[in-house]
């Protein structure tokens, strides 16, 4: 579905993306887990043929993308990382253009529109401007709109950044259901949870280079099932147990008290990278 | 390519509508006070070439309110490109750079036309006498294909809104003055007719006098717009496909 190889950006000196390979299976919900500057959107940027590439090769189904390749795009459905709504027109006038500009014919677009509309409960918000509407109904009508022309694969650059837990909640089930319906799911998030959450399998990505990929559940068995954590010299240092009788046995050693938790991917990144994820990873 | 077009021009045009009860007043002010200090007050008494002066002010408002509305869609692209994202949203759909390019250059000739439209109507209003044959109005369009090119070019090419400016402020608005709006060129030394006969402008000016005194502009005119025109438009194409970095 999405094969990615040796794929490098280079802005001047600086390697945005890094001699990058990765394959997407058809259906699968593929998530880019990296810390701010990682290179997630530009890579998101290439494979939706807004940048163009330094060197390497991105094919969506079997189609070439460059930046002038019409069959690729239309293959892609891409939500931005930053809110790109026309603010003075309408829900419905945003979701015209869009169907206008992906060749959908008036009686196909307009369904779609209603369809889509409701599918992301916005139907009762048709004819709202986009600069009354909040956040998250941003976001969704925002998904709706890259849903329209029907897209082999979505691309989902930050989704939920600045959304309130709840809301986030709702955007990860209309995920879920979107993929459920078919379509393969691209997603770049800081949010470890969100990872963990929703996606099949993660990539772990810093500086431009993947660290590994794997579903999340391998990630986080590869470094154990329990952790503790540990204040060593102002810095907390978690420390990770195959079983939970291990680390109780650990523990029993210490003079401190210490509270047991499941191992997170945040864990698993730590360990490999030796970085946190985010700066809010709440 | 017609349908990128299309769908780009619909875009602006929703835009435009949403808008038109502000635009109409903000169009008509510069050229009523232009009629006004320039046509009415000062310009009674002064006849130009046999003609009275509100006579050869109009087409010459019409010339600069052509250029400098179809110039203003500049601003516009590149606000709704660094500030609302939404050149992404056009770029990652199946248009062509080509047809990106000749939708908003559309749409700034629609907004060109409606801005001399408002203009008509003034003259209209003053009792000033013109033809408008349609030699008029294709200079009219021919200069806003130039401006609306131009517009295009510079709004991929300038980085931010403070640049954006400083064209307006050395390029258009010296050219506003100077491009055969307010006075005769013949009025001026021959170094300076010489000089500014390269304005587009000043084409697009006495093409469009010419015509409303009811006189066959020079062919010449239509020529060098048609050639800037399109030289500014293949810029803008170029230039659209190096905003991909
Ligand atoms: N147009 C550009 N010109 C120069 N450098 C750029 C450009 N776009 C991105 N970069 C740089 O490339 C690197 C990767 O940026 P990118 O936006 O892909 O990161 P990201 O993983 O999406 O980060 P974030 O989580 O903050 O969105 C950063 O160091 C960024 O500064
Ligand atoms: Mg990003």
């Amino acid at each position: 579905m999405i094969k990615i190889e040796n794929l490098s950006k280079y802005y001047k000196s600086l390697k945005a993306v890094d001699g990058l390979s990765l394959h997407v299976k058809p259906g699968e919900l593929f998530a880019f887990l990296g810390p701010n500057g990682a290179g997630k959107t530009t890579t998101i940027r290439i494979m939706t043929g807004l940048t163009r590439r330094t060197a390497g090769s991105v094919s969506l189904n079997g189609i070439e993308v460059g930046p002038k390749s019409v069959a690729a795009r239309k293959q892609c459905g891409l939500v931005p990382q930053a809110i790109n709504l026309d603010r003075e027109l309408s829900v419905y006038e945003n979701l015209t253009i869009h169907g206008r500009l992906f060749r959908m014919g008036r009686i196909e677009r307009k369904q779609r529109i209603d369809e889509l509309l409701d599918y992301v409960e916005m139907g009762d918000r048709k004819e709202s401007l986009i600069k009354n509407l909040s956040g998250g109904m941003k976001r969704r009508v925002m998904i709706a709109r890259a849903l329209l022309h029907s897209p082999a694969i979505l691309f989902l650059d930050e989704p939920t950044v600045g959304l309130d837990p709840a809301i986030r909640r709702k955007i990860w089930a209309l995920i879920k259901k979107i993929q459920q319906r078919g379509t393969t799911v691209f997603l770049t998030t800081h949010y470890i949870e969100e990872a963990e959450f929703l996606a099949d399998r993660v990539a772990f990505i810093d500086k431009g280079k993947i660290i590994t990929v794997d579903t999340p559940r391998n990630l986080m068995e590869s470094i154990g099932s329990w952790a503790i954590d540990r204040f060593v010299d102002d810095d907390m240092k978690p420390q990770y147990f195959a079983s939970r009788k291990e680390a109780n046995d650990f523990i029993a050693t210490q003079s401190e008290s210490f509270t047991l938790r499941r191992v997170n991917l945040e864990d698993a990144f730590l360990s490999l990278t030796g970085k946190k994820v985010g700066k809010d990873h709440s | 390519m017609i349908h990128g077009m299309l769908a780009v021009y619909s875009r602006e045009m929703m835009i435009l509508r949403r808008r038109l009860t502000r635009q109409i007043p903000s169009w008509s002010v510069s050229p009523l006070l232009y009629l006004v200090a320039f046509g009415y007050a000062m310009g009674r008494h002064v006849a130009v070439d046999g003609h009275t002066y509100m006579e050869f002010l109009i087409p010459g408002l019409v010339a600069m309110a052509s250029m400098v509305q179809a110039y203003g869609i500049s601003s516009e692209i590149n606000i709704a490109r660094f500030y609302w994202h939404i050149f992404e949203e056009i770029q990652a759909a199946p248009v062509s750079d080509t047809a990106y390019v000749a939708g908003e250059v559309l749409a700034g000739m629609t907004r060109a036309f409606l801005a001399v439209c408002i203009i008509l109507v003034f003259g209209f209003l003053f009792g000033v006498k013109q033809s408008y044959p349609p030699l008029f109005f294709v200079a009219i369009l021919m200069n806003s294909f130039v401006f609306a090119s131009l517009a295009v070019a510079m709004a991929m090419l300038v980085k931010s809104h403070a640049d954006q400016s400083l064209v307006s402020n050395f390029v258009i608005t010296p050219m506003a003055f100077l491009g055969g709006t307010f006075f005769p060129l013949h009025s001026l030394p021959v170094w300076a007719q010489k000089t500014l006969y390269f304005l587009p402008l000043t084409h697009a000016s006495k093409a469009i006098r010419a015509a409303s005194y009811g006189q066959t502009p020079a062919a010449v005119s239509f020529a060098v717009l048609a050639g800037v025109g399109l030289t500014f438009f293949s810029m803008a194409v170029f230039f659209v496909s190096k905003a991909k970095d």
